[in-house]
């Protein structure tokens, strides 16, 4: 019994230490308390509304959000905007719609039910616009990198001038925490850039992480779910291994006292 | 004694068994529910049609949740003809008031309530709709006067956004 | 199958089973004499039952939201996802299933392994075996390609060449394999068909694998044969059913941590970027239980024989009932065999760990020797040791080595390692 739970437990340390040893050559990234991590994390609600709005303001501009849609913001476990703020949202989007009776497309206010808007029809044009390099699509991102949330925070952060000897193509800068060191995306963030209407301060740092929080949530929108529905199992998979457990000792009591 | 231990082990084992079925049952749902309309689907509920180039006389078939919507602005005929008719006649008694909020449109689900054809415009013996599947005749109302359909076409929960534009759903 | 005739009791079951003895099945099945001093390694067999269950059932689940097509696949599992009704449960269940579903079997692999289960007369169990753990690594690895990432992908660019080694014929396979120039829309709509074929293959051959384990009966720690039914066994119901369960909740609770806490730390975080066919993700590393196999390949510094040296790896196993000569079943009394066992454990897992490194310097001659001493260990060590090795005296029944007493003092010392 006792090697078995050891050996369980080596395995999985083992899986562990082998997805880290993937990533491990990166630097260290900059480190915050997130809302929702651990057992019972949950999103910062004002978090998410900020960094709906740092996303639309200033990240909306290149990068798509494909997979969300504007009734997302209104769901339980996200930002929850109110039904008429959300709607409000919506509206104040142009969506192409159509073909309309004369088979013509059109332009109408968005609903709830209409996905984010893009900002490039294709990524072909969205290349095209940005000096070759896809501003990738923000859905999943936090999920697509190595570093996760931890990543995305420190690369809003982690610009700097070139140490000497770094030489920089146009449009190309200087990032710490990128994987080569060389972005296509020039320092976004800057303090006061945007006015919460909150009246939280508009750090560069406030921004990255109200941004950062957003993104997390978008790639992993039921996760409050999950993590609740995920103690509430455990706990049931507890009490019944209890009871399965006694069950045993009574069974096997007919015959040995040792299972 | 012997009697309490044995009531000790029923009651451990009826517990055991009790709460691993709570588990398979928590288990199954989310397979079952799954199948149920995703949030998606139920997002797109509502639809906004134009019916401003509806003359009377006229029908327009327009989609919502993947069924057809007739929209029928009726003449005054059809108007006079579905309201003088008397309820005791009706297989589904309903007044046409009920059914159409403004006499001049109607606006039901095109779905025939026997087995879910499409029903044809100005056809049958009631100068309504005729299900070609198995012949129901439904009047200018929409409410089934003869043939095997149990009830009237359904009206959907609809509303007058403007003069010109319905909103269904 | 069974050793007495069984009768229903009532008329109608004794008129059904007349026609069709389900009930004398299901009778075998509960009264199965089994070792009663089983440990908990052996209840791997149901553990694997249930995760083939549980990943049969979430993935006829997922197939009803599933696009299989190249432009829709992402995009469906991201429906998946969001939208439909506990779909994202579903998902991580199935995801995580794979990695619980291989952890499983390789303790179920290593448990063979340290008490000779492979042994006569239970070499076919063994084999069908083998053949299971193959169509499970050929589904995982369709399942594996079907989100459509930059991991699903470029895995199946890289396995599927695989096949070019073979001289002459290899690049004409390679193109039958893909249906085009490249892993494409036909690559990905075949490997859904067969990924959802496979699962089906399997549970055959788990009927198999057990009718062959209930010719023999069960192994045991002791591993030595059973007279049964006598006072060494007990029937599988409730006994076994039982304990299994135990093991299986607590298989499941580590199951639930993963699913619920960190569904994607199995997984690569490339595999969230859609496949893009004009770029390499930087690091390629298959799921970590292919890593070992992967290590294999790539310590060969030739393609052909890197791919003949990775399959050997895994046919040698097949071979494995005649290559260990040893008369004795378990390692408990076989000192030296249970020294080279934990080498060979170690090994695996060091192969397992340079599989996710770079194929480069240290980590590449390590791999070598891992490599080299693998091979070592099957086709040397084994045939040698079973003929040089002076085993310990084995107990003449379960029930002497259960309850000591034994006036041998190796066989009171080693009860210890029995029971765990």
């Amino acid at each position: 019994m006792k090697n078995f739970l050891k050996l369980i437990f080596l395995i999985i340390i083992f899986i562990g230490f082998q997805n880290n040893s993937n990533t491990a050559e990166k630097v260290e990234y900059l480190k915050t308390d997130w809302s929702f991590k651990g057992l019972f994390g949950k999103f910062d609600r004002a978090a998410l509304q900020r960094g709906y709005q740092v996303y639309t303001e200033v990240c909306s501009s290149c990068h798509s959000m494909k997979y969300l849609s504007y009734r997302n913001l209104a769901e339980k476990g996200g930002p929850e905007f109110s039904e008429a703020q959300t709607k409000a949202i919506a509206a104040s989007f142009e969506v192409k719609d159509g073909p309309n009776a004369d088979g013509d497309m059109f332009t109408r206010p968005g609903k709830l039910s209409d996905k984010f808007v893009m900002p490039y029809e294709n990524v072909k044009a969205a290349q095209a616009a940005n000096g070759g390099a896809y501003p990738p699509d923000m859905s999943v991102l936090v999920k697509a990198r190595g570093g996760g949330v931890d990543y995305i925070y420190s690369l809003l952060q982690g610009y700097e001038d070139p140490p000497p000897g770094v030489t920089l193509d146009d449009g190309v800068y200087y990032n710490k925490y990128m994987y080569g060191n060389k972005i296509k995306m020039a320092n976004q963030l800057s303090d006061g850039l945007v006015e919460y209407s909150d009246g939280t301060n508009a750090t560069v740092e406030q921004m990255s992480k109200d941004v950062t929080t957003f993104l997390m949530w978008a790639a992993e929108p039921h996760l409050e779910a999950r993590h609740q529905m995920g103690f509430k199992a455990i706990v049931y998979l507890i009490i019944l291994t209890i009871l399965v457990y006694f069950s045993m000792k009574r069974i096997w009591s007919r015959i040995e006292t040792k299972v | 004694m012997s009697d309490k231990k044995t009531n000790r082990r029923d009651f451990l084992f009826t517990a055991t068994y009790a709460v691993g079925a709570v588990g398979v049952g928590a288990t199954i749902w989310p397979m079952i529910d799954q199948m149920n309309p995703d949030a998606s689907v139920k997002a797109l509920a509502s639809t906004e049609v134009d019916v401003s180039a509806v003359t009377p006389g006229k029908t327009i078939t327009v989609l919502w949740r993947g069924k057809p919507v007739f929209i029928r602005r009726r003449t005054q005929e059809e108007i006079v003809e579905a309201r003088s008719v008397k309820l005791e006649e009706l297989k589904h008694p309903q007044t046409d008031q009920e059914r159409a909020k403004d006499p001049e449109w109607l606006v039901m689900l095109g779905v025939c309530t026997h087995l879910g054809c499409v029903p044809l415009d100005q056809k049958g013996d009631y100068n309504g709709w005729f299900c070609p599947c198995h012949g129901s005749h439904y009047d200018t109302s929409g409410r089934i006067r003869k043939g095997p359909a149990p009830t009237n076409m359904e009206i959907p929960e609809y509303e007058f956004v403007n003069v010109n534009t319905i909103k269904i759903g | 199958m069974s050793d007495h005739e069984y009768t229903p009791k009532s008329k109608f079951g004794k008129w059904f089973n007349d026609r069709l003895p389900l009930l004398t099945l299901a009778n075998h099945l509960t009264d199965y004499p089994t070792p009663k001093n089983l440990n908990y390694w052996w209840t791997f067999g149901g553990i694997l039952t249930f995760c083939l269950i549980t990943q049969i059932v979430t993935g006829l689940v997922l197939a009803m939201h599933y696009i299989a097509h190249a432009d829709m696949a992402f995009d469906s599992v991201e429906h998946i996802m969001r939208d439909v009704n506990y779909g994202w449960l579903i998902r991580y269940i199935h995801a995580n299933g794979a990695s619980m579903f291989f952890l499983a079997v390789y303790i179920h692999i290593f448990r063979s392994l340290f008490y000779g289960s492979y042994k006569a007369p239970r070499e076919i169990i063994w084999i069908i075996g083998i053949i299971i753990y193959l169509l499970m690594m050929a589904a995982a690895f369709m399942g594996y390609v079907l989100p459509w990432g930059q991991m699903s992908f470029w895995g199946a660019t890289v396995i599927t060449n695989l096949f070019s080694a073979i001289p002459l014929v290899g690049e004409g396979i390679v193109t039958w394999l893909w249906g085009g120039y490249s892993v494409d829309n036909p690559t990905l709509t075949r490997f859904f068909t067969l990924h959802y074929l496979i699962p089906f293959l399997i549970l055959g051959l788990v009927v198999l694998h057990i009718w062959a384990l209930h010719v023999p009966g069960n192994n045991n720690p002791v591993g030595i044969d059973v007279k049964k039914p006598s006072k060494d066994t007990v029937p599988f119901h409730p006994y076994i059913v039982i304990k299994d369960g135990f093991a299986l909740l607590m298989f499941m609770i580590v199951f639930a941590f993963f699913v619920f806490y960190s569904p994607n730390i199995l997984g690569h975080a490339d595999n969230y970027i859609e496949a893009d066919p004009l770029v390499t993700p930087a690091h390629i590393v298959p799921e970590w239980y292919l890593l070992p196999f992967y290590a294999i390949l790539r310590s060969v510094p030739d393609k052909l024989l890197g791919v003949v040296a990775m399959l050997s790896a895994i046919l040698i196993l097949a071979a494995l009932p005649w290559l260990d000569t040893s008369k004795i079943r378990s390692a408990v009394f076989r000192p030296l065999y249970k020294q080279f066992y934990w080498i060979l454990v170690a090994d695996v897992l060091i192969l397992g760990y340079v599989g996710a490194m770079p194929a480069e310097g240290l980590y590449l001659l390590i791999a070598r020797v891992a490599t080299a001493y693998y091979f070592l260990h099957f086709l040397v060590v084994l045939p040698v040791l079973g003929l040089k090795e002076r085993t310990l005296p084995v107990p003449l029944s379960i029930t002497e080595s259960v309850l000591g007493g034994s006036p041998n003092p190796a066989i009171a010392k080693n009860k210890e390692s029995l029971n765990n």
